[in-house]
């Protein structure tokens, strides 16, 4: 299949661009594997590619209902970031910084990563106290952070309403100078890609219907393309969690919500890395391309339909419309909603069980993109150690009956308002 | 768009609605074991189809019903007031 690089384009742009191979196999499933993963999403692929590059571990498939790129990873605001408060997060998330920084070059695939800065606005003098309070704790944790005055929020983007009789003044800020955006599309292909190039298979329009179970192990599971076997299944299927572990008999401490984002037609140059809105949920940030990319807050009820509701839509707009009232100019040209494994504390699960040869990867909340190669590299090492990675060992299903919850936002078990 | 038909309203449209939680949930007796209460807190079925839950009617009447709905269509099968179920109705 051979690398990407300058010769090999130069080379087939002299034959017309006709000698281009696919850039991953479409195999037949196999009766048996080493490991199964389900979802092959931005995590299942990134955990299949490290379980093969990490561990040595190649006789993988990858089964994915659908196709490659059109669940969350191909749905999501493109935002990477690290800005976490609490022990159990940042390590996780800083360490998915630096692999982001490798990316393109580990996968020998543009993934676009862009360190534009992430800016979150405060507009109440209480609000910036908290965000000192972050910086801070940022700070002593190795992560990049700096606190922002009003004068270099607005120098920083000079499209935000900087006037004095807004409704929510501009304070100051927090920037993460480190953090920005990578191309969503390119990280799931370019994991795809290297995993099928170490060995693994990626099976695609490939439904587990069940669970295949010997005694009180798991042994393979039943799928549209027949029975696979594997002495390790792991489940990356953020979204359909539940579902899934319902075959099993197993609630989840999950539910699915649905999330909407919206892009506009492409413009010229306008935003200059990732804002966020402080006085309502609002996150924004323009793309390569050209198309102003934003979200806010999910619907907040109980769905698995990938599309979302007017109320929400309208408040988002709003929210971003106080924010940057030139907004109100620009043509929206899509809008779509990605389901949700909203978790009881907003954060993750990276577990080995809870039944024999199972491995859960799971409640994401709608922060998944970013973690998308460190949640590969640690679920990686957990399935193929039967244990936890020292950055992922807070990520446990029983720290909920413990007490033991990573809770940034303070919100106890509400699963909508995280 | 989700419109729910208040019992005393009449259909009114989503906005006028806020959605509050699984309505098949109940509540453990105050002596209960830990595992029962842990189930209670953080456990959800989370259907994918038919859920029964509660929204309230906030913008209106502000009385809090029970609501049948599909989490796929978003379709509402059934309401009512919260002591009431569906299967009653039937």
């Amino acid at each position: 299949m051979g690398q990407y690089n300058a010769l090999n384009i130069a080379w087939n742009a002299l034959r017309g661009h006709k000698n281009w191979q696919r850039a991953w196999r479409d195999p037949e499933p196999k009766s048996n594997y080493d490991v199964i993963i389900i979802g092959g999403g931005g995590h299942g692929l990134a955990t299949a590619y490290y379980l093969a590059k990490n561990h040595g571990i190649t006789n993988v498939a990858i089964l994915e209902k659908g196709w490659i790129g059109g669940g969350n990873v191909g749905r999501n605001t493109t935002i990477v970031r690290s800005n976490y408060l609490l022990d159990g997060n940042s390590p996780f998330y800083e360490h998915g910084m630096n692999l982001w920084r490798d990316m393109a070059q580990d996968l020998n695939y543009n993934v676009m990563f862009s360190p534009r800065g992430v800016m979150n606005i405060a507009h109440t003098k209480s609000q910036y106290d908290t965000f000192a309070r972050r910086a801070n704790t940022m700070r002593l944790n190795g992560i990049q952070a700096e606190l922002l005055s009003r004068d270099e929020v607005l120098e920083r983007e000079p499209i935000i309403d900087g006037s004095a009789d807004t409704r929510f003044p501009v304070w100051g800020g927090i920037l993460q100078p480190d953090a920005g955006n990578a191309r969503h599309d390119a990280v799931a292909w370019g994991y795809a890609r290297a995993a099928d190039q170490l060995g693994v298979d990626i099976i695609q329009n490939c439904e587990v219907i069940d669970f295949i179970k010997h005694g009180e192990r798991i042994i393979g599971v039943k799928t549209n393309r027949g029975d696979i076997h594997a002495d390790k299944v792991g489940m990356a299927v953020a979204g359909s969690s539940s579902r899934l572990a319902q075959k099993l008999g197993i609630r989840l401490p999950i539910e699915s919500h649905v999330l909407q984002a919206f892009v506009t037609e492409p413009y010229k140059p306008l935003i200059n890395g990732v804002v966020t809105f402080g006085a309502g949920h609002f996150y924004v940030s323009q793309s390569d391309k050209g198309g102003v990319v934003f979200g806010g807050d999910i619907d907040g009820y109980n769905t698995y339909a990938q599309r979302g509701n007017l109320p929400v839509f309208e408040d988002v707009i709003a929210g971003g419309l106080t924010m940057m009232p030139c907004l109100s100019r620009l043509k929206l040209l899509r809008n779509w909603g990605g389901v949700m494994d909203m978790s009881m504390d907003g954060s993750p699960i990276i577990d080995v069980g809870p039944i024999d040869g199972l491995y859960l990867n799971t409640g994401w909340c709608y922060g998944g993109f970013k973690a998308t190669p460190a949640s590969g590299y640690c679920f990686a090492h957990t399935i193929a150690n039967d244990e936890a990675h020292e950055l992922n060992k807070a990520y446990t299903l029983d720290r909920f009956a413990k007490g033991y919850t990573i809770d940034e936002k303070g919100m106890g078990p509400y699963p909508k308002a995280h | 768009m989700i419109r729910i038909n208040c019992p005393y309203c009449g259909e009114r449209e989503h906005s006028e609605f806020t959605y509050g939680e699984d309505a098949t949930r109940t509540t453990p007796d105050n002596d209960a074991p830990m595992e029962e209460w842990n189930k209670f807190v953080y456990e959800r079925d989370n259907p994918a189809g038919e859920h029964i839950e509660y929204w309230h009617h906030a913008f209106g009447c502000r009385a809090w019903l029970k609501v049948q709905r599909n989490t796929f269509t978003h379709d509402i099968s059934w309401v009512g007031l919260p002591h009431e179920n569906p299967e009653a109705e039937s």
